[in-house]
């Protein structure tokens, strides 16, 4: 993307040469998104504490970026294209190794198959997580974040009809997960698939994979 | 083994829908931590 943003100015700190009164706007407008930028990290790499320093990076970077924002334009779809690129960065550096959230696994209820049971969004969180990664931010972005699948195309850098296809399969996934009571195990479980599926993920992207 | 009542058909939202916008939602309606509101501030002094 043309707006992609730049990260730091030569020195290392946040570069900014826009008049006060523009800072002071773009300030406002980035404060008024932190909590979607909280929410879509958190859905992204599944532990709290870590999805809110993904967000402090991305303001950051958003701070020393925001002469390539263009007022007007959606601040939310264009810092959410900077979490996901900070956020793959980490990944391709192994932060979010073995970092699951247990207390999240501790909550989990795990209902036997076929039996009905709440759905506690400890559950639907980890479901999310055992989607591969492109379905889930695809996922995140229409099912949760309410972007248009043109949004969510341009935030992921994909066309449209991927993006359409990867939330068609990740719903697809998530229902039938649901349905046949295949919910991921909690921490006591022998198998974790939220878990193995973020190490698969990793593997793929520590050998130079992509997740586009 | 399926226990989701299907009488719309799969165009129907399934009953997650809700929790997966719920579950964003939740996230969004937290109380910001007080690191943000400090790095907010930090702000101004990098960008001079």
């Amino acid at each position: 993307m043309s707006n992609s943003p730049a990260l730091q100015g030569s020195d290392g700190t946040p570069r900014n040469n826009r008049p006060e009164h523009q800072r002071i706007a773009f300030k406002r407008e980035l404060t008024g998104v932190i909590p979607h930028l909280r929410a879509f990290a958190r859905g992204l790499c599944g532990r709290p504490d870590l999805a809110d320093d993904l967000v402090q990076e991305t303001l950051l970077k958003a701070w020393a970026a925001q002469e390539r924002f263009e007022p007007g334009t959606s601040m939310r779809a264009w810092t959410f294209v900077i979490l996901r690129n900070a956020y793959l960065t980490d990944m391709r550096r192994n932060r979010f190794r073995g970092e699951y959230d247990e207390s999240v696994a501790e909550r989990t209820l795990t209902a036997p198959a076929g039996q009905e049971a709440p759905l506690h969004l400890s559950d639907m969180h980890r479901a999310l997580l055992t989607l591969p990664p492109e379905r889930r931010e695809a996922l995140l972005l229409v099912g949760a974040g309410g972007f248009s699948y043109e949004e969510a195309a341009e935030i992921c850098q994909c066309a449209v009809g991927t993006i359409k296809s990867r939330v068609g399969r990740a719903r697809a996934a998530l229902t039938r997960m649901i349905e046949n009571g295949e919910m991921p195990r909690g921490a006591n479980g022998s198998e974790d698939p939220a878990h193995a599926s973020i190490m698969r993920d990793l593997e793929h992207v520590s050998r130079g994979g992509s997740l586009k | 083994m399926r226990t989701a009542p299907t009488t719309a058909g799969k165009r129907t939202k399934p009953e997650w829908a809700q929790g997966l916008r719920h579950l964003y939602d939740s996230v969004v309606n937290e109380p910001l931590p007080d690191s943000f509101a400090d790095l907010i501030s930090k702000l101004d002094e990098s960008g001079k």
